[in-house]
């Protein structure tokens, strides 16, 4: 089946965005932007996500559930700084990664005795908004947890393994061809450092998993369901590739 | 109100030229775009955006369908006398969303 | 999945969803702008239109309008108008200014559905009449990519 390769190579014209020194090669999409929407994205009376990091302080601070709680009565101010650069992580009591979205709803459910907030809602978008944004300008740094490593290296199998009914990898991509155009725009390294990110295509804040999911079903792949395992894995991977890098907070991307 | 953000000088000089920034929640569908079910998504914009200081208008925007979502604006004005910047959007479906903010002028 | 663009088929492959008559045109601009300025003399000057050139994606495209007016009761700017040539309609926004704005300087995003020209127009309290226009090439457009 390699005709289609072939194929492919127009595609992919053979221009690399411009790359910024970096001593080990790593590039975040922000790098790739044009200097219009890196102002947008720099500037918080303009980014159209700090918007949403208003609105999770908010809810941050409201008291809610059956306990009657806010997240601000049992995690002090300042507390989260550095959290969203160690997630996806094996909460206390438990046995399974989460990430932030998963653990804001723990804490929904086992501490504020509320109700889970549905996955991309705006409520939960905002909250996590809110959390990631205490840790914007910390680089990433997934914890040491062995538990997390058969997970971690289920994540990178998923993203070398050709799928779909392109038959391509997240690799093939992301690490072979980031830098090319594909269709206009940059094929960036895919590193997380800016999720939950303002995407200009969806015109509104949106979660990894939401970019993971337009990912597959762009190579025409079938994405795993809600609250699947291969979610977390991903991410798991993903931001031990991207450790050491900073999280930009909030990110606009086109 | 938690889905308004405002960036005005808290403080400002009397005739001083202040910058007011304003983003609002809200999805400024167009009313050209066929949704996942083949349907056209009906329009839902915000028509306009005014603003006032302590009541008087200063400010005055049409807004179109080519407005982006989460229509930001930012416009000029020239500090008077201490009192409440307001603003005000008004749109399609009664949606009709005003927020205040001080700002103190010596 | 249904309405998830391919994006290996490029933006030209999007499906418009009107009749090209129906969109905007040069025509539809140049009728629009007429309906603002009437008769009067349009002028090239004075007005200064920031747009990026190159835009990876027409949802969001930041925008300024500068115009250069002392802004005092004698010499003021009391509208600025914004036009497109190739979206679905032809106004972008129209805003009523008054000396005590200070400054005649309005920031907003706007949406592209195309690679298109954009035109500011400036009215002034004396009635005059200036413009300046940009050409901005869309990456991805508005309008016609459907949502994912």
């Amino acid at each position: 089946m390699r005709s289609w390769l072939a194929a492919l190579v127009p595609v992919f014209a053979a221009t690399f965005a411009l790359a910024q020194p970096a001593t080990d090669g790593r590039r975040t999409g922000y790098q790739d932007m044009s200097p219009a929407l890196q102002q947008m994205e720099d500037d918080d009376s303009a980014n159209p996500g700090m918007l949403f990091v208003q609105m999770g302080e908010a809810l941050w601070r409201q008291k809610t559930g059956g306990a009657d709680k806010a997240c601000a009565d049992c995690h002090a101010d300042g507390s989260m700084k550095g959290v969203a650069a160690r997630y996806p992580a094996i909460p206390a009591k438990g046995d399974k990664p989460v990430d932030i979205e998963g653990r804001i709803n723990l804490c929904r459910t086992g501490q504020q005795k509320a109700e889970a907030l549905r996955p991309e809602s705006e409520d939960l978008l905002a909250l996590t908004a809110y959390v990631v944004q205490q840790s914007r300008g910390e680089p990433i740094a997934p914890p040491d947890d062995p538990r997390l490593a058969p997970m971690r290296a289920d994540g990178e199998k998923i993203f070398k393994q050709r799928q779909g009914q392109l038959n391509l990898s997240c690799a093939n991509c992301h690490d072979d061809n980031a830098g090319k155009k594909l269709a206009g725009a940059t094929i960036p390294q895919a590193h997380p450092t800016a999720y939950p990110v303002y995407r200009l295509e969806w015109q509104t804040l949106g979660s990894l998993k939401r970019r993971l999911r337009g990912c597959l079903i762009g190579i025409r792949a079938e994405p795993y369901e809600v609250g699947a395992p291969q979610w977390v894995s991903l991410e798991l991977y993903l931001m031990s590739r991207a450790r050491g890098m900073r999280l930009e907070g909030v990110g606009v991307r086109p | 109100m938690a889905n308004v953000m405002v960036n005005a000088p808290k403080t400002a000089r009397k005739g001083e030229v202040v910058q007011i920034k304003a983003i609002v929640l809200h999805p400024m569908e167009t009313g050209y775009r066929v949704g996942t079910n083949g349907q056209m998504i009906p329009r839902n914009i915000i028509e306009r955006f005014t603003a006032t200081w302590n009541g008087e208008e200063i400010f005055d925007m049409k807004f179109s369908p080519a407005i982006a979502a989460n229509p930001f604006v930012t416009f000029f004005a020239t500090a008077s006398e201490s009192g409440k910047i307001g603003l005000r959007w008004k749109g399609d479906n009664d949606f009709d969303v005003e927020h205040s903010v001080d700002i103190a002028v010596e | 999945m249904s309405g998830r663009r391919d994006f290996l088929a490029g933006a030209a492959a999007s499906v418009v969803l009107l009749p090209a008559a129906a969109w905007a045109s040069p025509d539809s601009l140049a009728l629009a702008i007429r309906e603002v300025v009437g008769d009067k003399e349009l002028r090239e000057g004075k007005v200064k239109l920031d747009i990026p050139p190159l835009v990876e994606n027409g949802n969001t495209v930041p925008l300024t309008v500068s115009v250069d007016s002392p802004m005092t009761d004698a010499d003021f700017v009391k509208a600025i108008h914004v036009f497109n040539e190739k979206n679905p309609q032809p106004h972008v926004f129209s805003a009523t200014l008054k000396p005590r704005n200070g400054k005649a300087m309005i920031s907003t995003r706007i949406k592209l559905a195309d690679a298109q020209k954009v035109v500011a127009v400036a009215e002034t309290g004396a009635g005059e009449f200036w413009t300046a226009s940009a050409n901005v090439i869309v990456t991805i457009a508005a309008c016609i990519e459907e949502p994912s």
